[in-house]
């Protein structure tokens, strides 16, 4: 049987986790398909064909898949699925709406956010914010897994896939797009990001996130942000690192005026250097630091930046 | 509009739970549970619906032992008008508990279900989306507002790149995120009140769906231990460790 890996995409490109994915299913025994479906979709197509690894793209390019509505896609991915015996997708905010709903219907368990694959049914995946990481094997005789892309490398952009199109048709007409707000940005994805500088409560009001903007210019760096920080108002939602936001593993990650609470670590905890720059000195996030600096962040960044 | 909401027994979410020394689960031995802090926003939005005219009617409901009664209680505290446990003593992932939901579903007959997005345990984020697969119900997950307008629901959902907002037909699935609302505390009076509101107890067998576990935990034992790291003094040392030992900068 085959493993069918679901892309993450915005209709003109792939998205890095879906190389991350297709990294994972490579553990796995058996060809490897990957499912386009979106609308004017032919850029991730062609892209999604290039990725090392991957034996056949399947692309469903209709306007009722131009959002990712959970349930098109899910229809989409049962009417699909009797070939297969893993379906996984990156555990994004996409891949966890839609793949519970697939398993749901195949009447299977789903077996979120893996971080390991040891066999063909037995998996890894932290709970508890990260404290605790338990190994499980699964008796269902299809797997639907969303995989933690920060666990797995991404496959390389070399291949050559066959293309096949798909004449499927699912609206299930009880959900409607109305409209998105999705934030432009020239800094990289915080979750594909190779340097993240974060910014807590103690960073006061969004005017100060102009600091690390400056830095994070300098380092090529993506923003990212404590939950107090976005519930605050400081920043919008989609810069929030921790347990219910990103999860995130870059090679350096400097937290600027953040406690360190579980919640946050749970989401930056992987990353290979850590740096905090906090004034009270007993803050936890010191115990995950490779370098602390016990200073105020108003006087220090801006000492760092110009170092820089 | 009568609104369900599931809500779930967890450790609360300032303990650091540790797996047990033989690897076999997590330790759990005295440590305090409340209700997940999510389904708390769920039953708060649920409570603004009611306050706001919308809704009539809320039912809180657990899948769970009898000590989720405590969580039910604190449900009705918030402002839930009556409870429902479905008492089962095994533990029961969110397949079971979301056919197990949609059994009482089935009874109850919500216009709405306002779900949490995930439990700060198991940490799935699956029972939702679940549930809406198998009512067939449409879903709208990671909510940070919610309007009801008619026959349909308006939901701004908390996605990867910012916000996206989505229009869904009643009855819907809704789950949410953090910034949905901000839970207020149960007074004193309210708690009173609670423990006479109605809570009814069913036998999760009596709902005749299958709730044998399909996923085995064969271990869990603790994440990789980062090494301690050291203070640095000044700026100029932290530059220089980030060049010439950690090497992560040029
Ligand atoms: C269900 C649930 C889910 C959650 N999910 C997340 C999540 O995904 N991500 C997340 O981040 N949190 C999450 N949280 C919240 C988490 O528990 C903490 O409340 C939050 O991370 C605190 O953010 P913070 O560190 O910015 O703020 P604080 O804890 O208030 O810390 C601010 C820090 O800034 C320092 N500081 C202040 N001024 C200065 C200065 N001038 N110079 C230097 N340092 C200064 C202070 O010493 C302090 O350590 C969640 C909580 C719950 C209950
Ligand atoms: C170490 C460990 C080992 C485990 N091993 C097993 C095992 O071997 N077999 C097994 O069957 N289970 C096991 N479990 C339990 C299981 O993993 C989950 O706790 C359970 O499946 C629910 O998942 P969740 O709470 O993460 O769901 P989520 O989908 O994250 O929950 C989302 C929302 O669904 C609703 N919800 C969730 N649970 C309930 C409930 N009980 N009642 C009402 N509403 C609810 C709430 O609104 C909640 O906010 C284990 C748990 C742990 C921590």
């Amino acid at each position: 049987m085959s493993i069918l890996v679901i892309a993450e995409h915005d209709n003109e490109e792939i998205k890095a986790s879906t190389n991350n994915v297709v990294t994972a299913a490579t553990n796995l025994e058996g060809d490897i398909h990957v499912l386009v479906a979106g609308s004017n979709c032919s850029g991730a197509k062609d892209q999604a064909a290039k990725i090392s690894g991957v034996a056949k793209v399947l692309v469903a390019d209709s306007p009722e898949y131009e959002h990712c509505l959970a349930e098109n896609i899910a229809d989409l991915i049962v009417a699909i699925s009797a070939d297969y015996s893993h379906i996984l997708s990156p555990a994004t905010t996409n891949g966890k709406n839609y793949m519970p709903r697939v398993s749901a219907l195949l009447d299977v368990a789903q077996i979120s956010d893996i971080t390991a694959i040891e066999s063909s049914d037995t998996f890894e995946r932290p709970i508890y914010a990260g404290n605790c990481i338990a190994t499980v094997q699964n008796s269902d005789s299809k797997k639907v897994i969303t995989v933690r892309t920060t666990a797995f490398d991404a496959a390389q952009n070399d291949g050559s896939a066959e293309v096949v199109d798909l004449q499927e048709s699912h609206n299930l007409g009880i959900s409607e797009f109305i409209k998105e707000e999705i934030a432009e940005s020239d800094r990289p994805e915080l979750t594909s990001a190779d340097v993240i500088i974060s910014g807590g409560r103690g960073m006061q009001n969004g005017d100060n996130f102009k600091i690390l903007e400056s830095v994070a210019d300098k380092l090529g760096a993506a923003i990212g942000a404590s939950r107090a920080a976005v519930d605050s108002g400081f920043v919008p939602n989609d810069y929030q690192v921790g347990q219910t936001g990103k999860i995130v593993a870059p090679n350096l990650y400097i937290a600027v005026g953040i406690s360190g609470a579980i919640q946050h670590l749970a989401g930056m905890k992987d990353s290979k250097v850590i740096v905090a720059i906090n004034k009270d000195e007993d803050a936890p996030i010191f115990q995950v630091a490779d370098y602390g600096l016990v200073a105020d962040l108003f006087t220090a960044v801006p000492e760092l930046d110009a170092k820089l | 509009m009568k609104i369900l909401v599931p809500i779930k027994r967890v450790v609360d979410y300032n303990v650091k739970v540790r797996p047990k020394a033989d690897e076999s689960g997590v330790d759990l031995n005295n440590v305090k549970m409340a209700i997940n802090p999510f389904c708390e926003i769920a039953v708060e939005e649920a409570v603004r619906l009611k306050e706001g005219g919308t809704a009539t009617e809320i039912i809180a409901v657990t899948v769970g032992s009898s000590a989720s009664q405590e969580q039910l209680r604190t449900a009705l505290a918030l402002g839930a008008d009556r409870a429902i446990l479905v008492e089962t003593d095994i533990e029961v992932e969110p397949l079971a508990i979301a056919k197990l939901l949609k059994g009482v579903v089935e009874k109850e007959s919500p216009d709405l279900v306002i779900l949490g997005k995930q439990a700060i345990d198991g940490d799935n984020n699956q029972t939702s989306q679940m549930l809406a697969a198998l009512t067939g119900y449409a879903q709208a997950t990671f909510a940070s507002e919610l309007k009801i307008e008619g026959e349909k629901a308006l939901v701004t959902r908390e996605v990867d790149g910012g916000l996206q907002t989505i229009s869904v037909n009643l009855p819907c699935i809704v789950s949410t995120d953090l910034r949905l609302n901000e839970p207020r505390y149960a007074s004193l009076p309210n708690i009173m009140k609670a423990k006479q509101k109605p809570l009814d107890v069913i036998e999760a067998g009596s709902l005749g769906v299958d709730i044998e576990p399909r996923n085995k935990t064969l271990k869990v034992s603790p994440p990789p231990v980062r090494e301690a790291g050291i203070i640095v003094e000044t700026v100029d040392d932290l530059v220089d460790k980030l060049k010439n030992e950690a090497k992560v900068i040029t």
